[in-house]
């Protein structure tokens, strides 16, 4: 650690996800007869590198199905991926034995967007927070409880309602509740899927600047899923697009707002409802996402690319350094 | 065509209320609304859950359900009163005169019938129309909305289309018969940035060609920052604040509409920390003495306790309820 660069804190590299379907019994009779319908598969990640340095946030874009979800669980350690490996401060996760592999574990974690989907409707709030530093043993059982009133205050929640079901509590406030729970093990990783979602715009902006807060008073790295634009910008150090399984474009927040490189990238941040007096005649990009199931041949985004060429159709372009700290996987960049 | 109409508006809302009689109490949803809005004009209707937008679009189409009823308010399009209609009438109005849109296009669109069918239904609901010429009504209108091989389209079901093109398909159906007035909620909530601005510009290109007014409900500022003339923000039952959208969007009256357009992140300085607004929306089971938004208020005084502010015009063509609106404060942009 003298003068050589620190690894990255988190690492994924030619990430490879892909879900695979078996036939059901007609399909399987279907194949006995001689034909050649396999079973579905869906690449929901597509030979995917990504590395996070410590102390930054990185925001991860794309419209569903894009594979973003699918990503950040994989760098959350939540889902195996197929192929590829994810490396924790240099050293590949499935390597690590014992303590080594719990506290890797325990360093990244994930704060889900659904707050009724991933709090236990049967668990009083002070159970769901301080059930895993109990478990692992980060705290005694004495101070336990005042472990969990600290957690509670640190994401504005009053601890006098620690013993209340998370059904008694409003989205926002059981959106806290979800990263006291996740900021009880001392992370150092926090992956947040969509975390504010599916809150209104005044408790949002409420989340966003705790999100603000917590990395400065615990020197958190983030990695910030999310659809909204908006939000991506105002937090992130950092921008990834995703598009089909693949990142098209990674870029300095200031820098791909000012510029973007990638024809999708362009056309997204041009879609991009910003609150601006005067009406605005929207140019929206034809067509529809592909279904991942079937993507196209060579760039996934030359069926909707106002710039495609014969090239595109054939071969997948990969993501090259276009300017100092910008990727960017496109054709053009060639020519 | 703005010309010929713009004396007398499509839509004019009168102190609307619509009260829930629940067990636990009066929900006042919808407690003194006002508003209008003219042939071709686009009126956004902005505010966060709860606060009775939805509720307001429905009391308009007569859908409020028991234990609901709009209690007072007279609701007129082109001078026709429409509160107090009995069931037949308002069949008359629904789906002809006025269109809805709703959030999910699966609550329109019937999962077992054929898109064609659907549409076609939609049209000889209330005219006689042949096979033929209605066949090709809604061919056009699927071509309208950008839907290739409409043709095709007409004999596919819901499920085979994607949610985007499902929104289409409910907006062609909106504007088969040409109505007066169109109410959208939420259309664009559920779908991609990209496919949204899809559908903002199918949207907006109808209502300037149909000359159909619109309302359009939702809780993103930024959408209908872009696409409407005008905006009203409802809070807790309530239209605290309505005017022109760069009037509203530059220089907000209203504590609440300037807290709102703080919270976007867009609009605020990358990195900054957002303007806030402390607390949560009220109960409407209970809502706070005074002023609704009064516990919330950065700027309440003590008489905002005691009634709720009035509605004043301190300009031509702004509304607002605050007993200390904002002055010529530029928000943050």
């Amino acid at each position: 650690m003298t003068a050589v660069a620190q690894p990255p804190l988190i690492e994924g590299r030619r990430l490879v996800k892909r879900f695979v379907g078996s036939l059901d019994l007609a399909g399987r009779i279907v194949a006995r007869l001689g034909s050649d319908r396999g079973g579905w598969a869906v690449h929901a990640v597509d030979g995917v590198d990504i590395a996070i340095a410590k102390g930054e946030v990185v925001g991860l874009v794309g419209e569903s199905g894009c594979g973003k979800s699918t990503l950040g669980r994989m760098i959350a350690g939540l889902l195996e991926p197929t192929e590829g490996d994810v490396l924790f401060r240099g050293r590949p996760r499935s390597a690590l034995r014992g303590s080594e592999a719990r506290t890797a574990r325990l360093a990244v974690q994930m704060i889900f967007q659904d707050p009724h989907a991933s709090l236990n409707p049967r668990a009083r709030i002070e159970t769901i927070v301080g059930e895993a530093p109990h478990v692992h043993r980060l705290v005694s059982n004495e101070e336990l409880p005042a472990y969990v009133d600290e957690m509670l205050k640190r994401v504005g929640l009053d601890p006098a309602l620690k013993r209340r079901y998370p059904h008694q509590f409003s989205g926002g406030q059981r959106a806290r509740i979800g990263i006291a729970r996740a900021l009880a093990v001392k992370p150092e990783f926090l992956v947040c899927d969509e975390a504010i979602a599916a809150l209104d715009v005044s408790i949002q902006a409420q989340v966003i600047n705790l999100f603000m807060d917590l990395r400065a008073a615990y020197d958190l790295t983030y990695l910030y899923i999310s659809h909204d634009l908006g939000v991506v910008q105002h937090i992130s150090d950092r921008i990834a697009i995703m598009y089909l399984g693949r990142i098209v474009e990674t870029a300095p927040a200031e820098e791909l707002f000012r510029s973007p490189n990638h024809p999708y990238a362009q056309a997204l941040l041009a879609e991009m409802p910003r609150i601006a007096p005067g009406k605005r005649t929207f140019h929206p990009i034809r067509g529809e996402i592909p279904s991942p199931l079937d993507p196209p041949k060579g760039c996934h985004f030359h069926p909707r690319c106002p710039h495609a060429m014969e090239r595109c159709r054939l071969e997948a372009p990969l993501l090259k350094q276009v300017a100092p700290r910008r990727l960017s996987a496109c054709h053009l960049n060639d020519a | 065509m703005s010309g010929r109409e713009a004396l007398s508006p499509t839509l004019e809302v009168a102190d609307l209320r619509t009260h829930f009689f629940t067990k636990a109490g009066i929900v006042r949803a919808v407690d003194g609304v006002s508003f209008e809005v003219r042939a071709g004009e686009v009126l956004g209707l902005v505010g966060e859950s709860g606060c009775g937008k939805t509720v307001t679009g429905f009391s308009i189409l007569g859908l409020v359900d028991p234990p609901g009823r709009v209690v007072s308010g007279s609701i007129r399009l082109k001078g026709q009163e429409l509160n107090g209609l009995d069931e037949a009438a308002l069949r008359k109005v629904r789906g002809n005169r006025i269109a809805m849109i709703f959030q999910d296009p699966m609550m329109t669109l019937n999962p077992v019938l054929k898109i064609g069918t659907q549409i076609m239904e939609a049209v000889r609901a209330h005219r006689h129309v042949t096979r033929a010429a209605v066949r090709e009504l809604a061919c056009n209108a699927l071509a309208r909305v950008g839907i290739a091989a409409p043709e095709k389209r007409l004999e596919a079901y819901p499920h085979e289309l994607s949610g985007g093109m499902r929104q289409r398909v409910a907006i062609a159906i909106a504007f088969i018969n040409k109505p007066d007035l169109i109410i959208a909620d939420e259309p664009t909530t559920a779908l991609d940035v990209t496919i949204q601005a899809q559908i903002l510009y199918e949207a907006q290109k109808l209502c300037r060609e149909t000359g159909t007014a619109m309302i359009w409900i939702t809780h993103d500022l930024a959408v209908v920052s872009a696409l409407a003339d005008r905006i009203a923000v409802m809070y807790a039952g309530r239209i605290v604040e309505q005017g022109a959208t760069s009037d509203i969007i530059t220089r907000p009256l209203h504590p609440y509409t300037q807290g709102l357009l703080g919270s976007v992140p867009s609009a605020n300085r990358r990195g900054a920390r957002l303007a806030q607004i402390p607390g949560l929306p009220p109960s409407l089971l209970a809502p706070p003495p005074g002023c609704s938004f009064q516990p919330r208020c950065p700027k309440a005084v003590a008489e905002c306790e005691l009634a709720a502010p009035p509605v004043t015009e301190p300009m031509v063509g702004r509304q607002v309820r605050c007993f200390r609106p904002l002055v010529a404060e530029p928000a943050a942009s």
